[in-house]
């Protein structure tokens, strides 16, 4: 079953828009920072992003930065909420379900394939974005965040684990939009409905009167992969951004599983 | 092949589908009847373990469902409220993914032979040659065709189809009624919910009627459609033909216009009234017994108290 939902997605030309335009948008960043010399200065703008003129090998971990706050969700949610939900709305959920293919079954092929688009978007725009980076920038030894330098093999590590935490971050998104698949069969709303839950954290985030619930907001620590740069590396926030999406994870695939294993399909 | 006992389904309030047996013999080709909104759809969908009967219990091929839907499905091909394909595939892709995506069907029906199969499968409808054209481009015609197609890529035991003839013109329902008559012939049992009354009454053995959830005939067809007990005569002598008929015991004159005369027999056997005309001089030129059409039996069945929902 896995393998079919793999050949949906690789045979549906939205995927690879999607893909072409996420790593897109950090090209362009670098091709403008490029030809203007004009960078944020340090301390403002996006992550990364004022160090980058000197050196392309920060390129990647920027690029996740660009992507991160809204791009990369709003693809991850689209296509997670599509799953479930653009069966029913295209009427083929019902064949699916009767050829048969075990409720259960189906669920955990669609969140593969989710896992697999996640890690191929993430991948693909840091691959890009190094790409970029070193032909536009060149590549030295990083300085870290801290002031320190970072040796390459080193730096190749920590944005390994940025990937990493990026798509364990987008698989918190892509868990919530999957249930929301399973209660709708519009796939439209189940992306709106998982984008909003997004929003809403990340309104939460910005209120002080909210600081109570803050570290538990599934955006909160999108961007902690920043501390991987830093040396030596500051794991707290970084571990504690693995553990609430873990729960995130948990709790929106047992709610999608219950939901989809009992419920009248009428599509 | 498919028995119900006590079969109930409500959403809310709305009783569905209520406390009915269906019983579809093996070899049957068994139409199921009713207007809209009479739980045709649900009761399909119950079948297939799509919806869950809220009590009652389902056997499909002497299995329980929706219990032992990975042993029964394999076997069972179904059209349930239209086909649904990925409109980007072409058909060809869009069967092999469907056939891709179960358990191997019976008799080793694995990967190895999935491109005979979806070949075969689109020929008995007619679609082979369609070549590469994405199914967004198909008329609704051709999606009903890939629709079937796509039922009968495993050689099910059981067919279940609900409206397969919608959108064909008169040459593609004719197709599909000689197509479902001869997979019968060939030992498949057909259970084909409708609402063209007409089509059933041409191929169906078996019929149910259902009405606002409750079954309210379920029978052979050929029973359902016995006769009225009334005769039909045409004769350039309806004066004389009347006046004979009305003689007999029992017999009593329906309506008459210009040739025509129609009588309730009432237990007098047609032959005899024949001879009577007959001997009487009267020139009969067609004499008839009259049988309802499956429409008469359909509308008396279920259309006696109209329904007004809410």
């Amino acid at each position: 079953m896995f393998l079919v939902e793999l050949r949906k997605l690789v045979r549906r030309p939205r995927t690879w828009v999607t893909i072409a335009l996420l790593a897109g948008l950090p090209t362009l960043v670098a091709v403008l920072l490029r030809v203007t010399g004009v960078g944020p200065r340090p301390g403002q703008g996006p992550a990364f992003l004022s160090q980058v003129l000197n050196n392309g090998a920060l390129f990647p971990a920027a690029a996740l930065a660009l992507v991160l706050p809204v791009f990369l969700p709003v693809a991850v949610a689209v296509l997670a909420g599509d799953t479930v939900a653009g069966e029913a709305g295209a009427g083929t959920l019902r064949y699916l379900l009767v050829r048969p293919v075990g409720r259960t079954r189906l669920l955990v092929a669609k969140l593969a394939v989710t896992v697999v688009f996640v890690f191929l978007a993430v991948l693909v725009v840091a691959a890009v974005a190094f790409a970029v980076g070193a032909w536009l920038f060149g590549v030295k030894p990083l300085p870290s965040v801290s002031g320190q330098t970072i040796a390459a093999q080193d730096a190749t590590w920590r944005t390994a684990v940025t990937v990493g935490y990026v798509a364990w971050s987008m698989l918190g998104v892509a868990a919530v939009a999957l249930f929301a698949s399973t209660v709708t069969d519009s796939p439209l709303a189940a992306a709106l409905g998982a984008l909003a839950a997004l929003v809403t954290s990340q309104v939460l985030d910005l209120l002080d009167a909210a600081a109570a619930i803050k570290p538990y907001l599934p955006t909160h620590y999108w961007l902690a992969f920043v501390d991987l740069f830093r040396t030596p590396v500051l794991w707290r926030d970084v571990n504690r951004g693995f553990a609430v999406q873990a729960v995130y994870i948990a709790v929106f695939l047992g709610f999608a599983w219950a939901n989809f294993a009992t419920k009248d399909i009428k599509s | 092949m498919i028995r119900t006992e006590g079969l109930t389904k409500r959403f809310g309030r709305l009783v569905a589908v209520d406390g009915f047996d269906l019983d579809v013999r093996e070899g049957d080709l068994f139409g199921f009847l009713g207007p809209n909104g009479s739980g045709k759809t649900t009761t399909v969908r119950m079948l297939l373990g799509l919806v869950f009967a809220t009590s009652g219990r389902i056997e499909v091929l002497g299995r329980p469902m929706p219990r032992a839907a990975r042993e029964v499905l394999p076997q069972v091909g179904s059209l349930v409220e239209g086909p649904g394909f990925y409109p980007h595939l072409s058909g060809r892709a869009n069967l092999s993914l469907f056939d891709a995506a179960g358990p191997s069907g019976p008799g080793g029906t694995g990967s190895r032979d999935r491109r005979r199969r979806v070949d075969d499968a689109l020929a008995r409808v007619g679609l082979d040659g369609v070549g590469r054209r994405p199914v967004r481009a198909f008329s609704t015609g051709m999606r009903q065709r890939l629709g079937l197609a796509a039922a009968l890529l495993r050689a099910p035991r059981l067919l279940v189809l609900d409206e397969p003839t919608n959108g064909l013109d008169p040459h593609g329902m004719r197709e599909i009624r000689d197509l479902l008559v001869e997979l019968v012939r060939g030992g498949t049992t057909v259970f084909l919910s409708s609402h063209l009354l007409a089509e059933v009454e041409l191929v169906c053995t078996r019929a149910a009627i259902l009405d606002r959830g409750r079954l309210v005939a379920q029978d052979r067809v050929a029973a359902l459609l016995g006769p009225t007990g009334r005769v039909l005569i045409t004769t350039p002598d309806v004066g004389a033909a009347a006046d004979l008929a009305a003689a007999l015991p029992g017999v009593r004159l329906g309506e008459r216009r210009l040739d025509r005369l129609a009588v309730h027999l009432d237990g007098t056997p047609p032959e005899a009234l024949n001879r009577r005309l007959v001997d009487g001089g009267v020139r009969v030129r067609e004499l008839v017994v009259e049988r309802p059409t499956l429409e008469d039996v359909f509308l008396q069945l279920t259309g006696r108290n109209p329904h007004v929902p809410g």
